[in-house]
């Protein structure tokens, strides 16, 4: 291949050149695109330019398609979209406003519930004491399980199953709880291997460090590497909770509790107009995008308090 | 286990006794040896990195190992303070075997303390907190009291506007005086410092040696690992030299270090003298 060589022998060239002591070649100067003083300014200028571009591209498209008008009235009628936030009861529509309400309940009770699960779990499935051995097992197959079966099952079988065995005391609960309780079992098992994770990246040094003070290996799990552990794991765990949100509309599929989704699916199936879906989707964003905010600060104050110097223990 | 010294708790005397223990271990112990190993093997999967390590250190001595990387110092270390099993052997510390099956290793470990050659503080406490978390939680001594005691250490060592900073904050040397601190608050019988200056830029190893000088003055027993071979030289009562997994040559250091018998003594102390590090 003669253009291998060719190119070859240029380095070498250059090679020598350089060894000699002599000035590199001129492919520092540049290549007439500016200064780099101006740097700033013109990365300025070009992203300014190409999100306007972008944007007047996907507002073009939007407007102009030619199915946009009967998008625009059928996603986003102003008017539907008021009546299905509010709801009107005369009229038999129920509001995804006071369905996310619901929504909002659920996802609190079941985010306690699974970070207390998931917490013990991971923590069982640490413990190298013999005894804990049946329950080291149980952790596994649990997590195995209920990571493996979809989310939409476990709550059928458990909104459909339960009250289908009618024990007392827990056949006769609400779906609300029968969805709480589905939330809880597929979303501990994830929650677990996560801590498990945050658990795992504390190095053994510091497992070493606590032994060597005589802190049992429990004392050391719980004073010097699970808070490591869960600092670590915030940002993952608040991804989890992000789509555990969403999926408490799963649990809609009940049918008796009507949340925010649940909300939309009756109104667009009495009026034909999706827009309420389009509510219950800016609803649920302007829920998860504070959220994933608050994981942002929940870092950054991580890191500061770690830096900031002599302060308060806080 | 109860019924033996290193088991029976001397928690009570934690405020009364001195600010660095001293070093004699167990209370009412009176005997002549505060570690003793016996043919102590360890072995790292096929890996053998100890194999029979005879050594006896009494109260109030210093004890250094030297020799080159891999030849078993940190192994040996942690072996004391039962971070690592023995395979073979035994090991009494005042006259205990703490290797016998049933004893408590982490009434054991409350006497020993170790230092670490990555200082291995918890970045996610205080240095005050550091230093009281092993008083508090092991010892069951009253949090303000732990804190007076912590206070008072760090006074003496010159660190005393640390307290409040978390570990990320201080220079490698305040690290690992931190991490020295630690240990001592939990008045230990010993302390094991292993390559406890490795980690350290140049200039801020005689920081940290300070502190370990002002522990041998004041009585503290210690086993050393280290490269510090002027500083060996300077403290130790005995050095060892070590390599691969047996110990060669000991003796006191003036004739360990200008006179060596064996030939592997010779080498490993030529090459340090080549390097410039004696």
């Amino acid at each position: 291949m003669p253009a291998r060589e060719s190119h070859g022998g240029a380095y070498l060239d250059e090679h020598r050149l350089l060894a000699a002591g002599a000035p590199p070649p001129s492919s520092f100067a540049g290549n007439g695109r500016g200064s780099h003083l101006l740097g700033g300014q013109r990365a300025a200028a070009i992203s300014t330019v190409s999100t306007v571009v972008f944007l007047g591209g996907v507002i073009t498209l939007f407007v102009f398609a030619p199915g946009a008008a009967a998008v625009r009235h059928t996603f986003f009628n102003p008017q539907q979209m008021k009546e299905a936030f509010l709801g009107d009861p005369s009229q038999g529509l129920y509001s995804v406003g006071k369905g996310l309400i619901l929504n909002i309940e659920m996802f609190l009770i079941a985010e306690v519930l699974i970070l207390s699960c998931a917490l013990v779990i991971a923590v069982l499935r640490q413990l190298r004491n013999p005894v804990l051995f049946p329950f080291r097992m149980l952790a596994v197959v649990y997590t195995d399980v209920f990571r493996g079966v979809p989310l939409i099952i476990v709550i059928y079988g458990i909104g459909f199953g339960a009250p289908a065995l009618y024990i007392r005391g827990i056949s006769t609960q609400s779906d609300f709880v029968y969805g709480i309780a589905a939330l809880v079992l597929s979303y501990s098992a994830y929650v677990a291997e996560v801590y498990r994770a945050g658990i795992n990246s504390v190095h053994q040094s510091q497992v070493a460090a606590a032994r060597s003070l005589g802190l049992s290996q429990w004392k050391s799990l719980r004073f010097v590497v699970l808070p490591q552990a869960v600092r670590t794991v915030i940002p993952p765990l608040l991804n989890d909770f992000i789509s555990l949100q969403k999926d408490t509309a799963l649990v809609s599929t009940l049918g008796a509790v009507i949340e925010a989704n649940r909300a939309a699916q009756i109104d667009s199936s009495t009026l034909f107009v999706y827009s309420s879906y389009t509510v219950a989707a800016l609803l649920f964003l302007c829920l998860t995008i504070p959220l994933a905010r608050f994981t942002d600060r929940l870092i950054a104050r991580d890191v500061t308090r770690r830096l900031a110097g002599s302060g308060a223990i806080r | 286990m109860n019924e033996t010294g290193v088991t029976s708790d001397q928690g009570g005397t934690h405020a009364g006794g001195s600010l660095l223990g001293d070093g004699a271990g167990a209370p009412g112990f009176t005997g002549q040896e505060a570690v003793r190993l016996e043919k102590v093997h360890k072995s790292f999967g096929a890996l053998e990195v100890l194999r029979g390590i005879d050594l006896a250190i009494a109260p109030h001595e210093v004890v250094c190992l030297i020799g080159a990387s891999g030849s078993g110092k940190s192994t040996l270390l942690r072996c004391v303070n039962l971070l690592e099993p023995v395979n073979r052997g035994r090991i009494l510390l005042w006259d205990q075997d703490v290797t016998a099956a049933g004893v408590d290793e982490n009434a054991v470990r409350r006497h020993i303390g170790i230092v670490f050659q990555s200082f291995n503080l918890f970045p996610h406490m205080t240095v005050l907190r550091n230093i009281t978390l092993g008083p508090t939680r092991v010892l069951g001594v009253a949090r303000e009291e732990a804190e007076e005691a912590g206070r008072a250490l760090l006074a003496r060592f010159g660190l005393s506007d640390k307290k409040d900073d978390y570990p990320d904050r201080l220079s490698g040397g305040q690290q690992q005086r931190v991490a020295i601190i630690r240990a001592l608050a939990m008045k230990p019988g010993i302390m094991l410092l292993d390559e406890v200056t490795s980690a350290l830029d140049p200039e801020l190893v005689s920081e940290v040696l300070g502190v370990i000088r002002e522990l041998a003055a004041a009585g503290m027993t210690m086993l050393i690992a280290t490269h510090e071979m002027g500083f060996a030289r300077d403290i130790a009562d005995r050095v060892c030299f070590l390599d691969e997994g047996v110990i060669v040559e000991q003796g006191p250091p003036a004739q360990v270090f200008t006179a060596p018998a064996n030939s592997r003594t010779q080498q490993f102390l030529r090459r340090i003298v080549d390097a410039g590090r004696l």
